[in-house]
């Protein structure tokens, strides 16, 4: 159903970029752009102004905006600071979307089967092969779980979602960040890829004894079982949106240059450990004065009321904190 | 009168040489156009690989000649270790299985379709292999993955399984477990994709066999098999060939449906029914969220398939010249 919404929202940003020329343009990761697209059809019924937005992925995104083709770039996994001063950036985190592990295990319901960053590290090294393993059993003490194979399912494309997968695996599991680290893509130590989100979660759901990481939308739009997860808290956490907006909360924006916030493994009882943002990117001193100000009317306009649109599609809306004080950020940075 | 007949005879040669000389920048500037257009394909032809090299060169200075030989492939370590062999292992295991499968039927849907399929039906059967040619690649993508994928991993592969199970070398090649994503999909894929090519060429050339030679054949008393076997085939060898290699050349670059279905494993396994990558398929899938060194020793991969094509094509040139010489012989 994803896959359909995205071809109408990019039919419609098609459609609307060929009418009206001087429209924003942006460029980068694949994950947000069911929802810029959302955002961009219904700020064009508004104000008549679109927005051309090319998901070509994080990397090109922010080779795009270096190049300044682009108004903004999108990226998943953010900048480093040095890096936003070197090419005069101003970073911002625009919307939040949250990893589930899911599985396909005959009998178990969404939301049973409770793994920590440890154990699914661990199965994602090829170190526990079985269900009925000791560590996933000591978990799951009620349920039975079969003495089958685990088949590993992963992207075969880089991602942002791979990105922060692996950003948590590393985080919660030592042997996974010595090993195999974080990236866009990475060395698999076990496994097969499937070509993006609706790829994994296709797999998941037909193969038995299967498991993978997919965005929270597609866990539920395939009616996926998806499994609880131990935070860092200790605590055991369903992927709710309450549970990923408390990790978005709990984050500790204020102090972070650049909002350089990874949004995985945070604290709190309550946060889902697998949650990211996805961020935009552009120049603080832009070349094109105007289209600058139009893409920051088209941000403002987002985050105002853009919470429920994206909750429609499964994202989760900044916290109010966290966008008053990036409003203040652009009064501050962006020179119009 | 008078006058006009000067003006004509003044006229006649002077015209003569105009309209010679129009003809002759008429056959000047056509020269040139052709001239020019087949310039440009040298020029296209060098400047992709002039920047394929630009592009691959820091990977080339890093990793040198071990780039071919090492298997594995960490763009996230720390510097990044890459290594080629798991997709060129994949392109060319993929592409032979594919063709292992292709050729036989292709040129068997061949010979029936010119020897022994009644009139009737050989437009429908010609125009649906043809068409087969005309679907985008990205539909055999996503027919593998949601059809044949399913079918091979609950079904296929679990009867090869079963069936080699304790077999030395067989038992390895079609071990378990069974999987959506393998490199024995993606090379089914494949050879239904080339299929047609095999096809439509082998029926062009099959119907340049003179009849006559057929008839003699006939006449003397050979079967079809015989007539095909010893007249139609060493007739049309050279042809046959060439489509075969047009297959080939697809079926080694071919990236959409393959990266559907060959789940982008770098680690090269025994089995042919895990999950592999080619080198195409390995560049689609990484090379948009790619950066530095990573996004090089993608292009590097490019460039060794340009490469690898290269050699193909060149190997098939070699061995039609020595076909040729043993026939002219």
């Amino acid at each position: 159903m994803n896959f359909i919404k995205t071809i109408v929202a990019a039919g419609l940003v098609a459609a609307s970029t060929s009418a009206f020329a001087a429209d924003i343009t942006g460029a980068g990761a694949t994950f947000p752009f069911p929802i810029y697209s959302k955002w961009a059809d219904a700020y064009k019924k508004e104000t008549g102004n679109g927005l051309n937005y090319q998901s070509i992925g994080s990397g090109a995104g922010i080779k795009q905006i270096q190049a300044k083709t682009v108004t903004f770039g999108a990226t998943d996994a953010p900048l480093k600071f040095e890096q936003l001063e070197k090419d005069g950036l101003v970073q911002w985190p625009m919307v939040m979307g949250a990893i589930v592990p899911v599985v396909n295990l005959e009998g178990i319901k969404p939301g049973e089967l409770v793994l920590s960053g440890e154990v699914l590290g661990d199965i994602y090294l090829g170190k526990i092969k079985k269900w009925d393993d000791a560590a996933i059993a000591k978990l799951n003490p009620k349920l039975k779980l079969p003495a089958d194979a685990i088949t590993v399912v992963r992207r075969s494309d880089g991602s942002g979602t791979t990105f922060n997968f692996t950003d948590y695996l590393s985080k919660a599991n030592a042997e996974w960040k010595s090993k195999v680290g974080s990236g866009t893509a990475v060395e698999w130590p076990v496994g097969v890829g499937a070509k993006g989100n609706e790829g994994v979660a296709g797999n998941i759901g037909q193969t038995k004894n299967a498991i993978g990481y997919v965005e929270y939308a597609y866990a539920k739009q395939n009616k996926l079982t998806y499994t609880g997860l131990i935070n860092k808290a200790g605590k055991t956490v369903q992927p709710t949106i309450e549970a990923f907006q408390a990790a978005a909360a709990n984050a500790d924006w204020a102090k972070a240059p650049g909002y350089y916030v990874i949004l995985t493994d945070q604290p709190g009882d309550t946060s889902w450990p697998i949650t990211a943002a996805t961020f935009i990117l552009m120049h603080k001193d832009s070349t094109d004065k105007k289209a600058a100000q139009e893409a920051i009317k088209f941000f403002k306009y987002a985050f105002e009321k853009g919470g429920k649109m994206a909750e429609e599609l499964d994202y989760i809306p900044m916290p109010d904190a966290v966008v008053k004080q990036i409003e203040k950020t652009w009064s501050a940075e962006i020179k119009s | 009168m008078a006058v006009q007949g000067d003006v004509l005879d003044s006229a006649g040669p002077y015209d003569r040489a105009k309209a010679l000389s129009a003809f002759k920048l008429g056959d000047i500037t056509f020269y040139w156009i052709t001239r020019i257009s087949a310039i440009s394909v040298l020029l296209i032809l060098g400047g992709i690989i002039i920047s394929l090299i630009v592009g691959a060169w820091p990977a080339m200075k890093e990793y040198g000649f071990s780039f071919l030989f090492t298997q594995r492939w960490a763009p996230s370590a720390d510097p990044p270790v890459l290594g080629a062999l798991g997709p060129i292992y994949g392109t060319l295991i993929t592409s032979f299985i594919a063709m292992l499968i292709a050729i036989p039927v292709g040129i068997g849907i061949a010979i029936f379709l010119t020897e022994l399929c009644p009139q009737w039906a050989r437009r429908p059967i010609g125009i649906a292999v043809e068409l087969l040619a005309g679907i985008p690649s990205i539909i055999y993508g996503m027919w593998g993955f949601f059809v044949l994928g399913p079918f091979l991993a609950n079904t296929f592969q679990p009867f090869m399984i079963r069936i080699f199970e304790g077999v030395p070398i067989l038992g390895d090649i079609f071990g378990g477990p069974p999987s959506y994503l393998s490199l024995f999909n993606a090379a089914l894929i494949l050879a239904i994709m080339v299929l047609p090519f095999i096809t439509a060429i082998s029926v062009d050339v099959f119907k340049t066999v003179p009849p006559v030679l057929k008839e003699a054949a006939y006449g003397v008393g050979c079967t079809t098999w015989e007539v095909v076997r010893s007249v139609v085939i060493p007739y049309t060898r050279v042809g046959v060939i060439g489509g075969v290699m047009l297959a080939l050349g697809r079926a080694l670059g071919e990236t959409m449906a393959v990266t559907f279905i060959i789940g982008n494993s770098f680690k090269i396994q025994s089995s042919i029914f895990g999950p592999g990558t080619t080198i195409s398929a390995a560049i689609a899938s990484e090379f948009a969220e790619s950066d530095g060194l990573h996004q090089s020793g993608l292009i590097l991969l490019g460039l060794l398939l340009f490469v690898l094509t290269f050699i193909v094509l060149a190997c098939a040139r070699l061995m039609l010249m020595r076909l040729e010489q043993k026939a002219g012989k």
